[in-house]
């Protein structure tokens, strides 16, 4: 082996500086959220630099303020139900659309390709002009319905472009004999493609409703006038506006990324496949 | 539910065409089962209908909605008086968004903000993804790390952010006062510029754009890596028994490699940032010189209670973006011929 260069040497430490940093600046502002969600407000104020809290202080208070006295807790809720009906529609719509995007040619299919890439690319603010004036119309804004509906349009192409792949992966052989033994079409991508396709379903539910839990603005235009139906990205973002202590802003902040960040490390592989198999908006 | 149910009806209903035989006028003699491409056909027909549905109303028809919004005197308080049979057509909303001053310079901080956010996004995660290139112990788990920014739901990074730079308490305030000698806090995101011996720094746009790049090069970073693994391995040995330093291996042999997909990813990122609006809002409201577009669209909508000016703003927005990919689609079929 040859001594290593003056390059080898430059760049090995430059690899682990950039690996230091990386991981100071990813990980650091989540910690620093959650360090500061367990000291008392006076206690951060007085003394910014101390970022681990002394045994003595730590508290976990902000937690309970945050969600009875902010109403965290009913903005959480409904964010719950948008999130789990978004996801669930969005991939009931995908999963028959993916499964004849993949396995069947039909008429028009290339068409609907392109519009769905258009709508993936179409800003979202630009849409939201529209669906404001067109939903208030009709009286949906202020539901949660209208949102959900919003939310499933919004997601559903990238949902079955997600499923696309995961689907092509399932042996087309299988579904024929299925076919033979006289499967019909919805019973073959119900009790054969799905078993299947599971693990790659599980990972694109799971990455609609991500969306769909982190969503701000359709929240913001649809549903500001009225708290009690307040998601909880709206909550918080509403309370930053006012002089709500900032370990409260933080628990609350901790709270919504715990669910998120805790599924997104459990069906981390798969989404990573499917994700960067199809670029994702946002 | 209101919405599953419909969607539980839809379901039926495909399922009653998959079961009985066809259903359309026989053809010839007697009636005949569908052929095999004829039913495939009509199954993927339905299949594919409650997406195209769901996509038609809440996306097509907004967008079509939009472009004549921006031809209509309409106001927020007209809603409930709004059909079809009484609109005022006018092309005022145009021709007032385009000649503001305020549409122009908020265009232009949208492009800087998209062309800066793009290029850090795609050059932090190549740098993230060449150092995590070789296997070590612990690899995994900083990979996992790194992912972290990008799924965080936006206002909770946007809140972290704002009292990581808040004036008063936090931490990047503290640690430049107290350890660099700072003469007095900065107020980052509220500060349109600030001299720095001959430069003027923007602060706050740097701010946001620090931010989008912070939230956005995970993405970059997996794309990249993706890429990374499928490099033919035997062209770069050789190279290195020829000699060839670790620069020159990536200037010759990964660079080109990879330069398609960081193309693509700077192009994408581009188009998003271009969009965003959540971010800019949350972080500043559009203050200290980092109102884009996307804002400028909001607060005509909200603030002013204008929805043809708002369309009008979102329509030429998107003619904007539509010029980008128009672009990149000439380029891409140009370095292909």
């Amino acid at each position: 082996m040859s001594r290593p260069s003056t390059e080898d040497r430059v760049l090995g430490a430059l690899r682990w500086t950039v690996i230091a940093v990386a991981v100071v600046v990813t990980a650091g502002p989540l910690l620093y959220g959650f360090l500061l969600s367990l000291r008392p407000f006076q206690s951060v104020v007085s003394e910014p630099l101390d970022l681990i809290p002394s045994p003595d202080e730590i508290t976990i208070d902000a937690y309970p303020t945050a969600m009875a006295e902010y109403g965290l807790g009913g903005n959480m809720w409904n964010s719950l139900q948008v999130a789990l009906a978004t996801a669930a529609l969005a991939i009931l719509f995908s999963v028959l659309g993916a499964y004849a995007a993949v396995r069947l040619r039909f008429l028009g299919r290339d068409t609907v390709n392109v519009v769905f890439l258009g709508v993936y690319l179409l800003p979202g603010i630009v849409l939201a002009v529209p669906l404001f004036v067109l939903l208030s119309r009709v009286g949906l804004t202020g539901t949660l319905v209208g949102l959900v509906f919003v939310y499933v349009a919004q997601t559903v192409p990238v949902a079955l472009y997600m499923l696309r792949t995961y689907l092509v992966a399932v042996p087309s052989s299988v579904e024929e004999s299925a076919m033979i033994d006289g499967c019909g079409r919805l019973a073959l991508i119900r009790r054969v493609v799905l078993p299947l396709a599971l693990p790659g379903v599980a990972a694109t539910a799971l990455y609609v409703f991500m969306i769909a839990w982190n969503e701000y603005l359709f929240a913001l235009l649809f549903l500001v006038a009225d708290r009690d139906r307040w998601t909880v990205s709206l909550g918080i973002a509403q309370l930053t506006e006012f002089s709500v202590p900032t370990t409260v802003l933080m628990a609350g902040s901790i709270a919504i990324t715990v669910p998120v960040v805790a599924g997104f490390f459990l069906a981390q592989r798969l989404l990573v496949t499917g994700l960067t198999s199809g670029a994702e908006k946002g | 539910m209101r919405a599953t149910s419909r969607g539980a009806v839809g379901v039926r209903a495909a399922e009653r065409g998959t079961g009985r035989p066809a259903p359309e006028p026989p053809r010839g003699r007697r009636p005949k089962p569908l052929t095999l491409s004829r039913r495939e056909d009509l199954h993927g027909r339905l299949l594919v209908s409650p997406t195209v549905i769901v996509v038609a109303l809440f996306a097509v028809l907004p967008f079509l909605a939009v472009v004549l919004f921006a031809f209509l005197d309409v106001r927020l308080v007209d809603i409930p008086r709004l059909y079809l049979d009484n609109l005022v057509f006018t092309g005022e909303n145009v021709a007032v968004v385009w000649n503001s001053p305020r549409f122009w310079s908020a265009a232009t901080t949208t492009v800087v903000y998209a062309g800066a956010s793009a290029a850090g996004a795609v050059l932090v995660g190549l740098a993230v993804a060449l150092a995590l290139r070789r296997p070590f112990r612990g690899r995994g788990l900083i990979r996992a790390l790194v992912l972290v920014p990008y799924v965080l739901p936006v206002v909770a990074a946007a809140t972290i952010w704002k009292t990581l730079l808040n004036p008063g308490y936090g931490l990047v305030n503290a640690v430049g006062v107290e350890w660099l000698g700072w003469s007095e806090p900065i107020a980052f995101l509220t500060t349109t510029s600030r001299d720095l011996g001959p430069f003027e720094v923007p602060v706050a746009l740097l701010c946001v754009i620090a931010f989008e790049v912070w939230k956005t090069f995970p993405l970059a970073f997996l794309f990249i890596t993706a890429r990374l693994q499928v490099v033919p391995g035997d062209v770069e040995e050789a190279a290195q028994i020829d000699g060839a330093g670790k620069t020159r291996i990536f200037r010759h042999l990964l660079l080109p490699e990879l330069a398609g997909v960081m193309a693509l990813l700077g192009v994408l990122r581009f188009l998003w940032s271009f969009q965003n609006f959540n971010d800019i809002y949350l972080l500043t409201g559009g203050a200290g010189g980092t109102e884009v577009l996307a804002v400028r669209v909001y607060s005509e909508l909200v603030v002013r209670a204008n929805i043809g000016t708002a369309s009008a703003t979102g329509l030429l927005m998107t003619g904007m973006l539509l010029v980008v990919v128009a672009v990149y689609a000439w380029m891409v079929k140009r370095g292909r011929a």
